[in-house]
C-alpha cells in the first residue's frame, strides 16, 4: 500500500478490502439480470413477478433531483447488480461452514459472529455484498416464534408472510430508487415477532459492501403482530475506493395493535476523501407504518460517512392513538453532503409524532434536515413536536432547514423550534482553559448537542456512536 | 511561580495594548491588581491563559513546573491549565448542552491524566462536588444545568470559584470575580477563595475595589495603566487608591 492509501486508512479504518473470490454477474440491468437475481435466490415466482412489475416501471423513469445534494449522473449499466463470495456459492448451513476470511472481516469490522453467537444481549445478521453471511442466535429466537433470518432465506421458508407485507409500505412505484430496490434487491433481514412476544435481544444486521463497482440494494422488513415488540439495530461499512458506490436500499416496518419497533441505524459508510473523491451514495428509503391502535414507531439514526446521504425515515401514523419517532444526528466532514430528516403523516385520531433532528456540518460539507409533518382531514388531535438544530464546525461548511406543514385539521397541535450555532472561539477558550485540548473541547460539545438523541440509542450503540463521532471530528479539528 | 519580564502584547493586528510588564508571583503569594477601565487587566489575565486572539510582541513569562521555569508563552491554552494555571473569567462563557457536572468531570480527569494522578469515577467525583459546593455555598441544582446558560451574573462568578475549588489550581487569576456579587455572595466567595490559599499557590485578584481585599488582604497591590504597571505597594495602596483616585497614582509615581 502506498503512503496516501495507508494515511487515508487511518482516518477510516473499515477501509479495508477483503481478499475473497466473488462472483459477480455483468454489470448492467435488464429482464435477464432480474430473473437471474431471483433463480440465484430460489425465490417463490410472485416474487419474480413483483421484481419484474417494478423493473419495468423503474425503466419508464429519470431519476429525482430534488435533493440539495450535487452529482453527476449516475451509470446504471455500469454497476454490477448482484456479488457475493464464490463460497456462499453452496450456502452454508452455519457458522461453522462460513468462509473463515469472511469470519475476519467481521471480526475486524468490530461484529465477531462466533463471538456474538456466544453471547446473550444481541442477535446479528451479517450481510457481505448481496447475500447474509450467516444470522446469530436464531434457535433461541425460533422457541419465541420470532423469525430474523437473512431476507432470501425468508423467502424461501416463509413466503406467505413475504407476499403478505413486502412491498405495503414501500410500494414499487413509491419513486425511483425504490422501484430499482423493488427489482434487483438483494439481501438484508426478515424480522417477525408474533403477538404478544417481546423480543428479549437486540435484534441487528450489519451491512459490509466488499466488491469494487457493485451497488448495494438490500430490503428489510420488520413486522411486528399485535402487542409485540422489538428493538432493531443496523450498521454499516465499505472499502474505501476512488470511485462512488450505490447503496439503495428500502426498509419497510409495520407495527400492528400495542406493537411497538424501535429502529436504529449507526451509518459509517465511506464518506470519501476531502476533495471528495469516492464514498457511498446511500440513497435509502426508509418508511414505517402504524398500521394498528396505540402501535409505535421510532426511528434513531446516527448517519457519519457517505458520500451522499438522502434518506427520510419515516412514519404512517394509521392506527389511533399510535406514535411516531425521529432521532437523528447526522454529522458530514470533509465534502460529504447529506440531506436527510422525516415524514410523519397523520392518519388516526390522536395521533402523536416526535422529531429531533441534530445537524452537525465540519470541513466543506453541506448538511440539511428536510421534514414534513402532514395531518390529514381525519386525523384528529394529532400532535407533533419537532426540534431541528444545526451546529457548525467551521466557516467552509454549510447548513439548512427544510420544513413543510401539510395541515388539514384544526385540531392539530404543531411545535416547530429550531437553532443554528457555531462553535464560537471563546467556548473553545474558555474549555481549553479548564484543561481540555480542542479535540476533547469539540467532543464535550459534540457530545452535549446531540445527547437527546444518543440517550433513545441501545447502550452499547450509544458508546460506539459517541466514539465514531469523535473520530470524525478529530479529523475536522485536529 | 510566574516571572513576567518586559511583556507586550496587542489584539492581532490591533494597537498594542501590554506595554512592558514585569511582575513576580511567588507560591504563597497573594496580589491584587487594580487600575482603571481599559487598562489592560483582562488582557494581562488573558495573555496568561493563552487566549489565541492576543498576540505576544515582545518580552517573557515564566511559570514555574515541577521547580523549573518553562516558558509560558510556549504552551497552549489547555497546557497552562493542565500546568496549574487558572482564570475565573470576568465574562463566563455560556455552554449549551454540557451540564456543569459533565464539564467539571472532564476538566478535573483532564488535568489528572497530565500530572499523572488515575482519574476519579462519577461517584467519587460527586462527592468531591458536593465538599466544594458547601465551600462556596451553591446548591446542587446548578449542577445538571448546562454550564454558566441563563446563570445570573453573581451566579456566573460562583460557578468560576467552583470550578477553581475543584480544579486546585497552583495559579489562579480572578479576573473581577467581586463585580456583580451581592454583600453575601462577596462574604461567602471571598472567604472560600481565601481557604483555598496555601502556601503553595498563588493568587492574582483584579479588582476595581477595596471590598474583597477586606476579606482577603493582598500581599501586594499593583496598579496598572495604560498597559504598565506604574506602581506596586502592600494592602494599603489599594485604599489609597479608592479615596484618591487614579490621578493621584499617576502624579505620584
Ligand atoms: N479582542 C479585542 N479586540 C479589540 N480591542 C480589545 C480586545 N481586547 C481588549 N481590547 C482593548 O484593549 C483595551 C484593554 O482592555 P481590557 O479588557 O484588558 O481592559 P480592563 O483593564 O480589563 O478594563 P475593565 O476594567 O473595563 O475590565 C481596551 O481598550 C479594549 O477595548
Ligand atoms: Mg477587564
Amino acid at each position: 500500500m502506498n503512503d496516501a492509501l495507508a494515511n487515508r486508512d487511518k482516518e477510516y479504518k473499515y477501509g479495508f478490502v477483503t481478499d475473497v473470490e466473488t462472483e459477480k454477474f455483468p454489470k448492467g440491468v435488464n429482464e435477464d439480470v432480474v430473473r437471474a437475481i431471483s433463480k440465484r435466490k430460489e425465490e417463490p415466482d410472485f416474487l419474480l413477478e413483483f421484481r419484474l412489475k417494478a423493473f419495468r416501471w423503474w425503466q419508464e423513469q429519470t431519476p429525482p433531483h430534488w435533493a440539495h445534494v450535487e452529482f453527476p449522473p449516475i451509470d446504471f449499466q455500469d454497476i454490477h447488480y448482484y456479488a457475493a463470495p464464490k463460497s456462499m456459492a453452496d450456502a452454508p448451513q452455519s457458522l461453522d461452514d462460513v468462509d473463515p476470511e469472511l469470519l475476519r472481516t467481521f471480526d475486524r469490522l468490530g461484529v465477531p459472529l462466533h463471538e456474538r453467537e456466544r453471547l446473550a444481549g444481541v442477535a446479528v445478521d451479517a450481510v457481505f455484498d448481496s447475500v447474509s453471511v450467516g444470522t446469530t442466535h436464531q434457535d433461541i429466537l425460533a422457541e419465541m416464534g420470532v423469525i430474523f433470518c437473512s431476507f432470501s432465506e425468508a423467502a424461501r421458508k416463509h413466503p406467505e408472510l413475504i407476499k403478505r407485507y413486502l412491498g405495503t409500505v414501500v410500494p414499487p412505484r413509491d419513486n425511483f430508487y425504490a422501484a430499482l430496490n423493488s427489482a434487483v434487491f438483494s439481501d438484508g433481514s426478515f424480522v417477525f415477532i408474533p403477538k404478544g412476544v417481546h423480543c428479549p435481544i437486540d435484534l441487528s444486521t450489519y451491512f459490509r459492501i466488499n466488491a469494487s463497482n457493485t451497488g448495494q440494494f438490500e430490503r428489510t422488513l420488520i413486522v411486528a403482530e399485535e402487542g409485540a415488540s422489538v428493538s432493531y439495530v443496523e450498521g454499516c461499512t465499505a472499502p474505501m475506493r476512488d470511485e462512488n458506490q450505490l447503496h439503495a436500499a428500502i426498509v419497510e416496518l409495520i407495527a400492528l395493535d400495542d406493537a411497538s419497533i424501535k429502529y436504529s441505524t449507526v451509518q459509517n459508510w465511506y464518506g470519501g476523501d476531502e476533495n471528495g473523491r469516492g464514498g457511498i451514495y446511500n440513497f435509502v428509503v426508509k418508511r414505517g407504518r402504524c398500521e394498528g391502535a396505540r402501535s409505535k414507531i421510532s426511528w434513531t439514526q446516527v448517519e457519519a460517512g457517505s458520500a451522499i446521504t438522502w434518506k427520510y425515515p419515516s412514519v404512517i401514523l394509521k392506527g389511533d392513538d399510535s406514535v411516531g419517532e425521529f432521532y437523528s444526528v447526522a454529522l458530514t466532514n470533509n465534502k460529504m453532503q447529506a440531506d436527510t430528516g422525516t415524514k410523519m403523516v397523520h392518519i388516526g385520531k390522536n395521533t402523536s409524532s416526535t422529531i429531533i433532528s441534530k445537524g452537525i456540518s465540519c470541513d466543506g460539507s453541506r448538511n440539511s434536515y428536510r421534514g414534513l409533518v402532514k395531518v390529514t382531514p381525519g386525523a384528529d388531535n394529532a400532535r407533533n413536536y419537532s426540534q431541528c438544530d444545526s451546529m457548525l464546525v467551521g466557516s467552509d461548511c454549510e447548513a439548512n432547514t427544510f420544513p413543510y406543514l401539510e395541515i388539514n385539521n384544526q385540531s392539530a397541535v404543531i411545535e416547530h423550534e429550531a437553532t443554528t450555532s457555531r462553535i464560537s472561539d471563546d467556548q473553545l477558550f474558555y474549555l481549553q482553559s479548564r484543561g481540555l485540548d480542542s479535540e476533547e473541547a469539540i467532543s464535550l460539545l459534540v457530545n452535549g448537542f446531540c445527547k437527546d438523541v444518543f440517550k433513545t440509542l441501545p447502550l452499547e450503540f450509544s458508546v460506539e456512536a459517541v466514539k465514531l463521532l469523535e473520530m470524525k471530528l478529530e479529523d475536522s479539528v485536529g | 511561580m510566574l516571572k513576567i519580564r518586559e511583556l507586550k502584547a496587542r489584539v492581532v493586528d490591533g494597537p498594542e495594548i501590554l506595554k512592558g510588564i514585569n511582575l513576580d508571583v511567588n507560591a504563597g503569594e497573594i496580589h491584587a491588581v487594580m487600575g482603571p477601565n481599559g487598562s489592560g487587566k483582562s488582557t494581562l489575565s488573558r495573555v496568561l491563559a493563552g487566549h489565541p486572539d492576543y498576540e505576544v510582541t515582545g518580552g517573557a513569562v515564566t511559570f514555574e513546573i515541577n521547580r523549573e521555569a518553562q516558558d509560558l508563552l510556549a504552551m497552549e491554552a489547555h497546557e497552562r491549565a493542565r500546568a496549574g494555571m487558572f482564570l475565573a473569567f470576568q465574562y463566563p462563557v455560556e455552554v449549551p448542552g454540557v451540564s456543569n457536572t459533565v464539564f467539571l468531570r472532564a476538566a478535573f480527569n483532564a488535568i489528572c491524566r497530565a500530572q499523572g494522578v488515575p482519574p476519579v469515577d462519577a461517584f467519587d467525583f460527586r462527592d468531591l462536588l458536593t465538599e466544594k459546593l458547601a465551600l462556596i455555598g451553591m446548591d446542587d441544582s446548578y449542577l445538571e444545568r448546562p454550564v454558566n446558560l441563563d446563570f445570573s451574573g453573581g451566579e456566573k462568578k460562583r460557578n468560576e470559584i467552583l470550578q477553581m475549588a475543584i480544579l486546585a489550581p497552583r495559579l489562579a487569576i480572578l479576573d473581577e470575580t467581586d463585580s456583580g456579587l451581592d454583600v453575601d455572595s462577596l462574604r461567602i466567595v471571598s472567604e472560600g477563595v481565601k481557604q483555598l490559599s496555601t502556601p503553595h499557590n498563588a493568587t492574582l485578584m483584579i479588582t476595581h475595589y477595596q471590598r474583597m481585599l477586606q476579606y482577603i488582604t493582598p500581599d501586594f497591590v499593583h496598579v496598572l495603566m495604560d498597559g504598565q504597571i506604574v506602581k506596586s505597594g502592600d494592602h494599603t495602596l489599594a485604599e489609597a487608591v479608592e479615596t484618591r483616585g487614579y490621578d493621584w497614582v499617576k502624579d505620584a509615581a
